[in-house]
């Protein structure tokens, strides 16, 4: 450092080298397993397929064939084609409920963990109450007060998710808030909304963003799961945890109708989980420094 | 000292409340700063050279108490109500941090610091914020300044990263520059071209500068008055040459006499000043610096000295036996 530093005026100005580190092809491979799950929940109502809540009682567990590709159900639905609208809800319910979450969560915890005092006590007793709550139950009197739909599906599970994302964002901001540049931006003259919006948060974001991946991933299970105890969406809308529900009634018949959402839902988890690490790696840009 | 004051530092005090009890980090400070002039705070570590910055700007910890006045530029700052507080800091009161590690914010590059800083103060648009971000890059002498607005601060060196500092906290002109510790974290080569550069910069704007270090060895040539400070109080003041002449305070001589010399004879051990500092929320009844003073006698632990003139009205020391007389003795 020090002998570059001597004849500045020569030192060459080297653009960092883009970080050209290896991704590996399982990064490639969830990338593109979750492009395709993206593009044909999009294209849905576009793409050639039978209706999903179209019954035909004749073909009750028709095999694979050339007109249901991947067969039919127990009502004789086009697998294929439930699949498909079921992760559609499986995205949207995963992707919405992470971002209540995250934008609640976030900007409770950056405020309590910047200001700290009296409204942090307040926050996190209140968090640590909504944690204790048993989530099964909330989600049952919620759905039986609401009624059940994909919008307060969504609710239940943002709310649910509100603390972890407020304590992941409490325990960044402690730390930063701490840190020399937040007491030279107040030298400079900053105001407490630009040293949260413009210097801590660009921070706490990136935490917050691998762990908004890790939520997608936690939150298509547990719709998953709530789904199978049919107290996700209401039937006859398709979400791989009720396919997964009603395909148990016939395990021993045809177990694909359970293992085929099981095995969509296993993969785009998995492949969630995947690019969240990868980024988070890849876009830290103070491993360089620290 | 002719020049009108820009700060004056009245009778300050800090006061941390510990779980150990309460600390005073400053005791009773007077310090005058004109515009234009630069004052060297020195003193070991603990001995509140960074609480009293932090005194000066108003930025300390929460639970502190701090009493007294300081007047800048003829504003008491305790008395500003927050918001104008907020405007003049930054605008006409900046300060750079030791550590420039940490004192730059990691994800955002080095453009987006120093454009955000002068947009709040000054009314620029962007263009003419980035011109002048430019400016400010090269006059830090940081070269090919366009493109390092774009990197972020873990692409520069640690003497790049407080030029970019330095370069922030000149952004808006201010009337007064803190520097604390400016170069502790630099390595020796690169501390004489950032004092330089400060001073450089200094001169260009006519601005005053406080230089907070531990180091006798940066304020003497650099200054025009020193402040040095133990335990929280100040113990000796006086205009740079006097000091370096004519030191009484036993502190800053056994300080001068810990700096490591080039024309001594290799392996010669360093005369370090023997014992650590008082215990800050244990207030000795005497002198603070008796416990380690070689000069120390009864009086020393029972009275505390009082800050008194020397010879002439800028020369002022709290110290009983000041070490003239024993010069004398000795001689």
């Amino acid at each position: 450092m020090a002998t570059l530093e001597l004849d500045v005026a020569e030192e060459a100005i080297t653009q960092p080298a883009r970080k050209g580190r290896k991704l590996g092809v399982l990064f490639w491979a969830a990338i593109g397993w979750l492009v395709f799950v993206f593009a044909v929940a999009i294209f849905a109502n576009i793409l050639p397929l039978s209706s999903p809540t179209d019954m035909d009682m004749l073909e009750r567990r028709a095999p694979f064939s050339t007109e249901h590709w991947l067969g039919t159900d127990g009502l004789g639905r086009d697998e294929l084609s439930r699949l498909i609208h079921g992760a559609r809800i499986s995205l949207v319910v995963g992707l919405c409920a992470p971002v209540i979450g995250l934008v609640f969560g976030g900007a409770l915890g950056m405020l309590a963990g910047y200001f700290r005092g009296r409204f942090e006590s307040l926050v996190v007793g209140s968090m640590d109450v909504l944690l204790a709550f048993p989530p099964l139950i909330l989600a049952l009197a919620v759905t039986a007060y609401l009624g059940q739909s994909i919008f307060n599906l969504t609710l239940i599970l943002g709310l649910l998710s509100v603390p972890a994302f407020m304590r992941v964002a409490r325990a960044s901001t402690l730390t930063l808030a701490r840190r020399e540049f937040v007491i030279a931006a107040q030298a400079l003259g900053a105001t407490h909304a630009r040293i949260l919006l413009r210097e801590l948060l660009p921070n706490v974001m990136l935490p917050l963003l691998a762990f908004f991946l890790l939520g997608v991933a936690v939150i298509i299970v547990v719709e998953g799961s709530l789904s199978f105890l049919g107290l996700g969406v209401p039937p006859p809308i398709s979400s791989w945890g009720s396919m997964i529900g009603e395909g148990r009634e016939s395990l021993e018949v045809a177990p694909r109708l359970a293992f085929l959402p099981a095995a969509a839902m296993f993969l785009t988890v998995l492949a969630f989980n995947l690019v969240g690490d990868t980024l988070r790696a890849l876009t830290d840009p103070r491993q360089g420094a620290l | 000292m002719t020049d009108k004051v820009l700060l004056s530092v009245e009778d300050v005090q800090v006061d941390l409340p510990t779980p150990r009890g309460n600390l005073r980090a400053v005791d009773r400070v007077n310090l005058t700063v004109g515009a234009g002039q630069t004052l060297g705070v020195v003193g070991e570590s603990g001995c509140g050279k960074t609480m009293l910055s932090r005194a000066i700007l108003q930025l300390l910890p929460k639970k502190a108490k701090l009493s007294g006045r300081v007047m800048f530029d003829g504003q008491d700052l305790l008395a500003l109500s927050p918001e104008k507080l907020r405007k003049l800091r930054g605008r006409s009161l900046a300060i750079v941090f030791q550590d420039p590690m940490t004192s730059l914010n990691p994800v955002l590059t080095i453009g987006t610091q120093l454009i955000e800083t002068l947009q709040e103060h000054l009314e620029l648009d962007d263009a003419a914020a980035t011109r002048r971000s430019v400016e400010l890059l090269a006059a830090v002498g940081i070269p090919a300044p366009e493109q390092r607005l774009a990197q972020y601060p873990h692409q520069l060196s640690g003497g790049m990263r407080q030029r970019v500092a330095i370069a922030i906290a000149l952004s808006c002109e201010p009337k007064l520059l803190i520097a604390d510790e400016p170069t502790t974290a630099l390595d020796v080569t690169i501390q004489a071209q950032i004092l330089d550069l400060l001073a450089r910069e200094q001169r260009r704007r006519h601005m005053a500068m406080i230089i907070i270090t531990h180091d006798l060895g940066v304020v003497a040539g650099r200054t025009d008055e020193v402040a040095v400070m133990y335990a929280g109080r100040v113990v000796e003041r006086a205009p740079t040459p006097a000091l370096f002449k004519k030191m009484r305070m036993p502190y800053t001589e056994a300080l001068l006499a810990a700096l490591p010399r080039l024309d001594a004879a290799p392996h010669t051990p360093l005369p370090a000043i023997s014992g650590r500092p008082p215990d800050p929320t244990r207030p000795l009844p005497g002198c603070s610096f008796s416990p380690r003073c070689r000069y120390a006698v009864a009086r020393c632990q029972t009275e505390k000295p009082a800050l008194t003139e020397a010879e002439s009205r800028e020369h002022l020391y709290a110290c009983f036996h000041p070490i003239e007389v024993h010069a004398g003795a000795s001689a």
